[in-house]
């Protein structure tokens, strides 16, 4: 098996150690890839969009060719899981903030995401969040985060705050709007490995 | 939702805030045309400023924090975070900067310390904060403080790009001695640099310092930029490098990409390749001591 994360920008180091100790504990083994470039995403099994600055990312994965990489992969039903800005460019719209900078979305998943939906980095927070596949509470790290206002009938939501959704999921698809790899806790990372082995 | 179950402002949001920026280029600004350019060539932030340190050294005078109203206007103009600088130790220009909602702030050596013995007490924000640093005693007494990021002092406004190597390889070598250290000899250094024990220990475990590291000061090409990553740094600060060079719009892009691609040396040719002349820039060693920003801080 083989995992890719995106790697051009944002915290890929902490999802590639969480991703480790997640495959250590459940005593598999698999390929952990960072991706800068395009030819690497085709040979993934499982890919990874990290946290970053969605506008950045979103520019340099067209850039890079990676983009048109990561929807073969989506076609081929390959698991794939992006959280806060990762969430966003997995989107097929945005606000108007989104708009504005003429964002590059890769319209995988049938939402609408409202970029910075908590605010500004001084709202940022952490909260004890319910989450369906879990017992008990999950600490999970909302940093600038966004939320997803609207999806289609595909999508499950699998957690909201207030009237925003942070966490969802569309077939193969795991859409996060906290950072499950600033935690020790593996067991977001178990689930979404748990489409993988 | 209860509300009030939200915590705010811990060390994992700050830190946690810092690590998004890591392989990203964080851009000098001083207008809202500016902080855009920088946005739309990739920048994973702007850091507003009144001027650009090259400026600044060129007006002497006493320097200080951004005028509200353009931080205001530069958050309005772009999505991407926004820094401000504060003067070292003036932890009311820090309050207002938070106040008006910016991203992190810059504990700055650029601008004139307001407080030449004590530095800000950074816990007390919930707001994260960036300070500079040369050697391994002064990062950690910043991330003591409470900054959640360090960046190189190196010389700012020069285009000299020597003194962020410097103190690049300072504070790397320094992590590398504590390597294989008994807990006597990290209590004797942490002594020696005058930074807490357990941060020393930390810092030997990890190999790294426990925040993120990022190079400033003098980045004035693709290559300077791709020499900071290649030794090691986290992400890169650009300040007078861009907004004086002969063409911003195609240098900051050219930064962007050289950052993102810093161990090709056939992509750094070409990006590099067709975006006019850098920023003119001073040598650091014919700057008279009393006007080396660096040694600003302790």
């Amino acid at each position: 098996m083989k995992i890719g994360v995106i790697a051009i920008q944002g915290d890929v180091s902490e999802h590639v150690e969480a991703l480790e100790r997640a495959i250590e504990q459940r005593g598999e083994q698999a390929e952990l890839v960072t991706i800068k470039h395009k030819g690497i995403v085709p040979e993934c099994d499982a890919l990874v969009l990290p946290g970053g600055e969605s506008t950045t990312l979103g520019k340099l994965l067209i850039r890079e060719g990676i983009a048109d990489e990561i929807r073969d992969m989506n076609t081929a039903g390959k698991p794939i899981m992006g959280t806060c800005a990762g969430l966003i460019l997995l989107a097929t719209a945005g606000d108007e903030q989104v708009a504005k900078t003429h964002q590059h979305l890769l319209g995988l998943m049938d939402t609408k995401v409202n970029r910075n939906a908590f605010g500004r980095q001084r709202d940022s927070f952490e909260i004890e969040l319910e989450l369906p596949f879990l017992d008990t509470p999950y600490n999970a790290v909302f940093i600038r985060a966004p939320g997803i206002v609207e999806s289609g009938n595909d999508v499950t939501v699998l957690a909201r705050i207030d009237d925003m959704v942070v966490a969802a999921e569309q077939g193969n698809i795991l859409a996060l709007a906290f950072h499950p790899e600033l935690t020790l806790d593996t067991r977001v990372h178990q689930y979404f490995l748990d489409k993988l082995f | 939702m209860e509300l009030e179950k939200l915590r705010h402002g811990t060390e994992l949001i700050k830190r946690g805030f810092a690590k998004m920026q890591k392989g990203g280029v964080i851009m000098d600004v001083v207008n809202p045309e500016q902080a855009k350019i920088a946005e739309e060539a990739g920048a994973v932030a702007v850091m507003a400023l009144q001027a650009v340190p090259a400026d600044i050294r060129k007006e002497g005078g006493v320097a200080r924090m951004a005028d509200p109203q353009i931080v205001a206007d530069i958050i309005a103009a772009v999505t991407i975070p926004v820094m401000g600088k504060a003067r070292i130790g003036h932890f009311v220009e820090a309050e207002i900067l938070e106040a008006l909602g910016v991203d992190m702030v810059d504990e700055s050596e650029v601008l004139t310390p307001a407080d030449n013995s004590y530095h800000i007490d950074k816990t007390e924000f919930t707001v994260p904060f960036v300070c500079g640093a040369r050697n391994l005693g002064e990062a950690l007494r910043r991330i003591n403080e409470g900054a959640a990021m360090i960046r190189t002092k190196g010389e700012a406004g020069t285009g000299d790009v020597s003194e962020a190597v410097k103190h690049m390889k300072q504070i790397l070598g320094e992590i590398r001695m504590l390597k294989g250290m008994t807990k006597e000899e990290l209590i004797a250094v942490a002594r020696d640099i005058e930074a807490p024990i357990e941060l020393v220990m930390e810092t030997a475990e990890m190999q790294r310092i426990p925040v993120v590291n990022f190079a400033a000061g003098g980045v004035a090409t693709p290559a300077d930029a791709a020499l900071m990553m290649r030794m090691g740094a986290d992400g890169v600060f650009v300040g007078s490098g861009i907004f004086k060079s002969e063409n911003p719009e195609l240098m900051a892009k050219a930064i962007v990409e050289a950052v993102n691609n810093y161990d090709n040396p056939k992509v750094l040719a070409e990006v590099s390749k067709g975006i006019g002349a850098g920023m003119k820039g001073i040598s650091v060693g014919s700057i008279p001591d009393e006007d080396i920003l660096q040694n600003r801080g302790w």
